[in-house]
């Protein structure tokens, strides 16, 4: 099954072309300000390098976060547009689950990534295997609830202190995405995971304008 | 045969998710999403909020517009979208679904200045513009003067606001007498009962030595809150509608007398008015 995967929920902007497991082509750029610009391109190249037709492709494989929001919002638009237009399924995977799956880890680990805001977004894995999250947190809460357990991600290395065994990898590739999609791991809707409120106030009464 | 190519055009710069339609200068369709309901509380557009809205409305409302217009995706000849200026969080959901939609139907993108893009609205009710035009953009998001020699390729900005956007200015000018977001329309229904002659509001950026086509409505708004809080301070009432209607004047009153100053100067006589 020819599958095109993409996640723009971190700094990376990553494309992979996928038949099932098998990566035909990955492209990653790493650059927080640009996803919106690199994406298009992105998976014009990894097509091109795959020799993909996108007639040929049966799947969508999508990063739905959590991850900060203007980010995130680029490769949903773009998984949900391309997969209607060219009739075809998509598969959200939680941004974290991808790293899980790429770091390969035996037993209990955690993984963190860059929430912004001095906080991470973390979850727990067993293997590959979510038992809890994901969550957005402070460092240090959320490195009380992995209890010393080993942590991947960005998140994990921004934070040493908090998490002083981390391991790479820091962000998410796109072959790893479509791993997690052709080995039959749990999907979600192609939403966003946004875990934060938008930052908004009600207004109270008018402000005076007068002098006192 | 030949047919005039039919264009999708994409539009997130604001809280309207627009999708339209278009073959050569014929509308076939148009579907708009809002989410003006949910910035109500908070008095003013969220630019977080109404990205948010264009991430789950945009292919519902491409949907509705296609089906709308009896056509089918595939026989799209190319895509426009709004490329700016506007909230950038929310320009970027439009413009990402546009190479989307270019990129799966092998169909060039066109990205437009949203500016240019309300003037090129009237050629769907009265065909060709003439050339040039002289154009008056008034929104919650802008307040414009454009000259306009040719809409797809020559637009230039005479003048436009230094502080607020005159539909602005209306909200917050709304929420000091009490009326709901947004509040143009509950401004001009209370100001049709009042005197626009009864405050002699100021009049921004009309004088000898400012900017001939620029705009202010900040000073304007905080003389109105002025005036009505020495009125509550003296323990009088509040007349709301001498107040809206003597506000609204003053607005409309800048903004045609710099039209038409403008029209003069560049010799033009055509003057598109165009918002919303
Ligand atoms: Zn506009």
């Amino acid at each position: 099954m020819l599958l095109l995967a993409l996640d723009t929920a971190t700094p990376a902007v990553t494309v992979a072309v996928c038949d099932g497991a098998r990566p035909l082509a990955e492209h990653t750029v790493v650059d927080p300000r640009r996803h919106g610009e690199l994406l298009a391109p992105g998976i014009r190249t990894a097509l091109q390098e795959a020799e993909v037709e996108r007639s040929a492709l049966a799947g969508i494989a999508v990063g739905v976060g959590p991850g900060p929001f203007t980010g995130l919002r680029v490769g949903l638009v773009t998984a949900r547009v391309l997969a209607a237009t060219l009739g075809i399924p998509v598969f959200g995977v939680c941004t974290l689950d991808a790293l899980a799956e790429a770091a390969a880890l035996r037993g209990e680990f955690g993984v963190a990534t860059d929430a912004r805001r001095k906080e991470v977004y973390w979850a727990r894995y067993a293997g590959r295997h979510r038992l809890a999250g994901p969550y957005v947190d402070r460092p240090a809460t959320a490195a009380g609830r992995l209890d010393g357990i080993p942590v991947v991600g960005a998140g994990a290395a921004l934070y040493p202190d908090a998490f002083p065994d981390h391991r790479e990898p820091h962000l998410p590739s796109a072959a790893a995405l479509a791993r997690w999609v052709s080995a039959g791991r749990p999907t979600l809707p192609p939403a966003p995971l946004y875990l934060r409120r938008p930052d908004a106030v009600e207004p109270g009464r008018p402000k005076r304008v007068s002098p006192r | 045969m030949t047919t005039e190519p039919l264009v999708l055009g994409i539009e997130t710069s604001c809280d309207e998710t627009g999708v339209g339609l278009v073959r050569g200068t014929t509308l076939l369709a148009d579907a708009v999403a809002s989410s003006v309901a949910e910035h109500a509380r908070f008095g003013g557009v969220v630019p977080e909020v109404a990205s948010r809205a264009h991430l789950e409305a945009l292919l519902p409302t491409v949907d509705r517009a296609v089906a709308a217009a009896g056509v089918a995706p595939a026989e799209v000849d190319g895509i426009a979208v709004t490329a700016g200026p506007g909230l950038a969080g929310a320009l970027l959901v439009g413009v990402a679904a546009a190479k989307a939609y270019a990129m799966a139907l092998d169909k060039p993108l066109y990205g437009v200045n949203h500016l240019a893009a309300h003037v090129a609205v009237d050629q769907l009710e009265h065909g060709r513009l003439p050339q040039p035009c002289l154009a008056l953009l008034v929104s919650g998001g802008h307040s414009s003067l454009l000259l306009v020699p040719d809409v797809t390729d020559d637009v230039r900005s005479l003048g436009a606001t230094i502080d607020d956007a005159a539909g602005e200015a209306f909200d917050k000018v709304a929420r000091v007498l009490g009326l709901p977001f947004p509040g143009g329309p509950h401004i001009d229904r209370v100001a049709k009962g009042g005197d626009p002659a009864a405050i002699d509001f100021p009049r921004g950026l009309t004088g000898p030595r400012d900017p001939a086509y620029d705009f202010s409505f900040s000073g304007l708004k905080t003389a109105v809150a002025r005036w009505v809080e020495a009125r509550e301070r003296a323990g009088e009432p509040v007349p709301v509608n001498d107040v809206a209607a003597s506000f609204q004047e003053a607005v409309v009153d800048v903004l045609t007398a710099k039209a038409v100053d403008a029209c003069r100067e560049h010799g033009v006589e055509t003057l598109l008015i165009g918002g919303g």
